[in-house]
This record gives structure tokens, sequence and C-alpha cells, in this order.
């Protein structure tokens, strides 16, 4: 396994101005996460871990300190160049709202392929492919108002995963399902990291996407309290 | 994938959609079908002006037009061959030669001052109204004959009636009183009252022999093959016709070339205020739709758009919107205009406009530059207000148009 830097955070500091008052989201924020590793951030609400994502995700700026992300300083990157490192290197599943609502899950599944400028019987092979992995052979023309909560977030780990990134950021990604769901959705997670070495960085209050975290961080009031290996294995 | 999403998005707020849709419609029709009645009647009273003896272009000699007297004369067609062969040639779809003094017509009942005009009545046909405006009694059959034309209103007050004999009355080239006696041949009716009181018509031949002027005429009148351009023409004609002056139908009436220029200038200013109104349709619906679509967009930005690329979708959702509307907007103005393609009667009003040389009917005319005008200042102008709410859905920062998914 590689054991390089998937992402590498130095004294990252957020902070959010609210009228005259300044709110720490980060504070001193230090972070290595070895390429292949799969790693939940946890705390309560409020405690910073979603924020953190968007820093490593590029979806938002520190305040202050150092993001490496796939090798590349982010912290200072412009918006388009921002936008072509998620393209290349990052897979996101948020939460809810996952997914375009005007196009079918295979086309969702292809949307990032398409920006990548793939070929399109290949986006449409490996679209099909990896929508009859994650369990929804037959229902790749539906759109998302016709598929269940579970049935959409596997479609939006689908396209997190189908373009091969090295790193996929999730948030809070069993939130909507039903235990069941959740415990697939994470068999699938861990199998995409045991096979293709694929980074992971899930946030999460859920217990049991946290007993399938090979590295349990733990996160309070913008800081992090503690960092503990749970399976022996360097993540 | 671009125009995909951006057709499916044109399509999720129906309603929304096809109220901008019909406004854009609407508004192009309004452009098309205003402007369309509006050239009609310019084109109708330029016609009209035309037809009412002016032609494109007339020859006179210096000073007729201050003074239309048969003093300042210009010799006929036949004696200058280098005229005639102009006029012969495919430039000129028709030309005549007219006397063309003031006189005073008389009958048993009352005296008007009028215009008396000598024609040759073959080469009036196609040249000017009065061929086809004798409604009672009959044209005249040639140059030569000895009876005269009046107007329908002038024989009211004239009281009197085809047939009947009336006095006309010039002078002559010594200023010496020259008088005859001519019977109503026919009676003309005309758009403008002024023109049936304005002109009596009588055969050139004879008018010559009554103010003993020998072959000389007072204009030469020539149609070209548009009204629109003319300069070219009287140009080569004045070229050959050096001992007079050779004016287009912009300087003999310049009334109307005013109002030729005031109809271009209008058009501008009509279109203008129709896009401004629409335009902010346009910009709200689009502005809605990016604020609706607030969270899609920073998923999109999430997954790796760029900005520029999310710009191009929402300009190509606006152009989509634009085009569908462009065509329903000329779609509706072709099946609006063509019902009326022969013309409305707008005689309840034509009478208080007779000033302005409105005639009875009303006939659109539809300029192909016109309909490209208003569509391409639909076109481009829509996309340019498009840009804004285009570069605000560009702009946004990814985890401010999340937010909402995200915490």
């Amino acid at each position: 396994m590689n054991t390089t830097n998937a992402v590498t955070c130095r004294k990252v500091d957020k902070i959010f101005e609210q009228g005259e008052l300044a709110v720490h989201a980060l504070s001193d924020v230090d972070l290595e996460v070895k390429s292949g590793g799969f790693v939940c951030l946890s705390g309560p609400s409020g405690s910073g871990k979603t924020t953190l994502l968007n820093m490593i995700g590029g979806l938002d700026r520190p305040s202050d300190g150092e993001i490496t992300v796939a090798g590349q300083r982010i912290d200072q990157m412009r918006m388009s160049d921002l936008a072509e490192l998620r393209l290349q290197h990052i897979g996101f599943v948020f939460q809810a709202y996952n997914l375009i609502p005007v196009l079918s899950a295979r086309e969702n599944v292809e949307f990032v392929m398409q920006l990548q400028g793939l070929p399109a019987h290949e986006r449409s092979q490996r679209a099909l492919a990896i929508l009859d992995q994650v369990g929804l052979n037959g229902m790749e023309d539906r759109r998302p108002g016709e598929l269940s909560g579970g049935q959409q977030q596997r479609v939006a780990v689908a396209r997190a995963i189908v373009s091969n990134p090295a790193l996929i950021l999730a948030d809070e990604p069993t939130a909507n399902l039903d235990s069941a769901t959740a415990e697939k959705l994470m068999e699938l997670m861990r199998e995409l990291n045991a096979q293709i070495g694929t980074t992971f960085i899930i946030s999460t209050h859920d217990k049991l996407v946290m007993s399938y975290a090979r590295r349990l961080i733990k996160m309070h009031d913008g800081e992090i309290i503690d960092d503990i290996q749970q399976d022996g294995r360097d993540a | 994938m671009l125009i995909t999403i951006a057709w499916r998005n044109l399509w999720r707020n129906h309603r929304r959609s096809l109220i901008m849709l019909t406004a854009i419609a609407i508004g192009l029709w309004g452009m098309i079908w205003m402007t369309a009645l509006m050239r009609g009647m310019v084109d109708q009273m330029i016609d009209d002006a035309i037809n009412t003896l002016s032609g494109h272009v007339q020859v006179h000699a210096p000073g007729y037009l201050d003074d239309p007297s048969i003093e300042h004369s210009i010799p006929a067609v036949e004696d200058n061959p280098q005229l005639q062969q102009l006029l012969d040639s495919s430039q000129v779809t028709a030309w005549s030669q007219r006397v063309r003094v003031p006189a005073v017509i008389r009958s048993e009942r009352d005296v008007y001052g009028v215009t008396l005009i000598g024609i040759d009545p073959e080469r009036e046909v196609g040249l000017s109204f009065i061929a086809d405006s004798v409604n009672e009694g009959r044209y005249l059959e040639t140059a030569a004959d000895k009876q005269v034309l009046v107007g329908r209103k002038l024989l009211e007050q004239l009281e009197t009636k085809p047939g009947r004999r009336i006095v006309l009355m010039s002078q002559d080239p010594d200023n010496n009183i020259a008088e005859r006696g001519f019977r109503i041949a026919g009676v003309f009716d005309a758009d403008l009252q002024a023109t049936e009181t304005g002109y009596v018509f009588a055969g050139i031949d004879t008018v010559r022999k009554m103010l003993r002027m020998g072959d000389v005429v007072s204009e030469i009148s020539l149609l070209g093959t548009d009204y629109r351009d003319v300069d070219g023409l009287a140009q080569e004609v004045q070229t050959v016709s050096d001992y007079g002056e050779t004016k287009t139908w912009l300087q003999l009436d310049p009334y109307m070339a005013s109002m030729l220029n005031v109809m271009d200038g209008f058009i501008f200013i009509w279109f203008g205020v129709i896009f401004l109104a629409l335009s902010f349709g346009l910009v709200n619906t689009l502005l809605m739709a990016v604020f609706e679509r607030t969270r899609e967009i920073g998923l999109i930005q999430a997954l790796g758009m760029q900005p520029g690329s999310i710009l191009f979708m929402v300009l190509v959702e606006s152009l989509i919107m634009l085009l569908i509307g462009l065509f329903a907007g000329n779609l509706l103005s072709w099946l609006t205009i063509l019902p009326i393609r022969d013309g409305i009667d707008i005689s309840g009003v034509s009478e208080g406009l007779e000033w302005a040389g409105m005639s009875s009917t009303l006939s659109p005319s539809v300029l192909a530059s016109d309909v490209l005008l208003a569509n391409s200042i639909v076109l481009v102008l829509g996309v340019a207000a498009s840009l804004l709410p285009a570069w605000r859905a560009s702009r946004k920062v990814p985890v401010e148009a999340i937010t909402r998914v995200w915490q």
C-alpha cells in the first residue's frame, strides 16, 4: 500500500465572522491521512468535522494554515484550479441532495466522467457496471425523485467512485438510511478501500460507520481531541 | 450534457417557463406586427404620393417648382435621343411627359382653380393613378383626345356630370388668356380628396394647342425599380438632360422623406421599449431559476464543474428559451399578418388622417430586415441580460451554495 499522505493539514484555522462575533470553527488543526486510509471524523454538531471536510475538499478556504491534497497546496488555489482538483482527485458523498434532479441515475453517474472528457460509450459502460455493483441494476433510467433515499445515496456513492478518485470525502453518508442499507453502503466503501486503495474520510455521528473505520478522529469545538487507530493498521 | 441539463431545467417549472416563452413570443410578435403595419402605412402613403403624378424622378425646367407656369418648359423627350434611350432602358419601368399648368375650370354653376395636366394616356398606365381611377365615363383615348377627366369631388362642386361641357382657362406663353371648352369624358376617384378637387386631365396635344406652346413639356416623370434607391437613376437622368432640374420623389416631397426617416427611428424606439419590458421578465425568471438551484449549482461545482461551464449552462438555458420564444413569435406574426396581407379597412379613421396622405386601406408591409432586426435584438440583448444571473451562478462559492446540504 502507498504510504504517502493523501491529505496534510498544518495549523489550519477557520474563523466565521457573524456580525461582530468571530466563531472559531477550526483551531490549529494538524492532520495527516495516508493514501489508502479509512478515516472517520466524529464529534457533536458544531465540532468542526464538516468544516474540516469542506477545507480538505477545496469547497472553502481556511483562514490560516496549509492544506495539501494529492501533493498540491490548495489553501491559496484559484477557484478554477480547485474545481479541476476536485474533478480529477476527489469524490464527494453528501448527506442529502446528492444528485442532479433532472438527470437519471446513469446520467448522474456519468456526469463526472463527462466533465473529465471520457468518450460516451466508455462512460455508459462504466456507469452501468458501477450501478450494478451498488445494487441498482435496472434502475439506471430512473430520476432521483423515483428512487428511495437509500437508492439515491448508492447512486451518489457510485458517482463518487466511478472515476476512481484518490480521495473520497463523505459527510454523514448514512444519515438518511436505515441500518441495513447503511451497513451495505459501508461494506461497499470498505471493499473499495481494500481493493482499489481509495482513501476515505467520513464525517459521522453513526456508531456503525465508526465501527468500520480503521482510524477514528474525535473533534470538539474545532479541535482534534483524540486520534485512535482501531485495527492496528496505519490509516 | 450541459445542454441536456439546461433543457430539462427549463421544464422543471413549466408554468414559469411557459409564461416567459409567451412573453417573448408576444413581445416579438408586437415588434413585427406593429412594424409591419407602420411600414405598410408609410409605404401606402409613399406609393400614393408617387402614384399621384410624382413618380420616382422628375425633370422640370429650372424655376418650375417655384413658378409652375408655361414659361418654365423643357424640350420633349423626342428631342433628346440620349434621354429617350435611358427612359427606354430596363432601369426605367414607366415614364411619361406632361404639360402641367395652373388653370381655372368653370361650369354653368361654379368656378374653381385647378391644375390642368396634359397627358399621353397610354404612357400614364403603370406610372400614375389616373389610368386605373376612372370609374364613371371613359378614360382618355389618345394624346389628342379633346375631352377631359375630372375628379368626383370637383364634379360635385361644379354641379355638373359626364358628357356636359366645362371651360378651362389658363395663360399662353405670351401671357394672354387661353381658354377652351371641353366635354367631360370621365370621372376619376382618388384616395385623397385634394387630388379629386385639384387636378383636371386632358390629352397633351390638345392642351399644347390650347396653350399655343409648341412641342415643349412641363415635366418628365419616370419610375425606377425601387423607390428607396433612386439617386443613381436621378443622376443619370440629370446627366443627359442638363437643361432641366432633376429631382427625386424624396426631394419633391420632403414630408414623405422625413416620414421615412421618422419611421426608421420609431422602429428602433419601439423595439427598445418592448425589449426593455421583456428583459425584466427574462432576468427575473433566470435569477429565480438560479436562486432555486443554488444547492444544485453548489453540488456541480463540488463535483468539479468549472465556473465558466456553469455560466455557459445558464446561458444555454436562456438561449433555448429565447429560441423557442422567437420561433413562436415569428409563427404568431406570420399567422396574424397572413390573413390581412391584402389590407384592412380603416376608412372609419382615414378621413381624419387624409392630411397625412393616409388611404382607406392599410396593408402590412413585412421587411426581412425588420424581422431580422427584431429577432436579433431579442436574441442578442436577451443573452446579454442573462449574463447577470449566469455570472452570479458561476461565482457562487461551493460551500456557501451547499451550506444547507452540509449543515
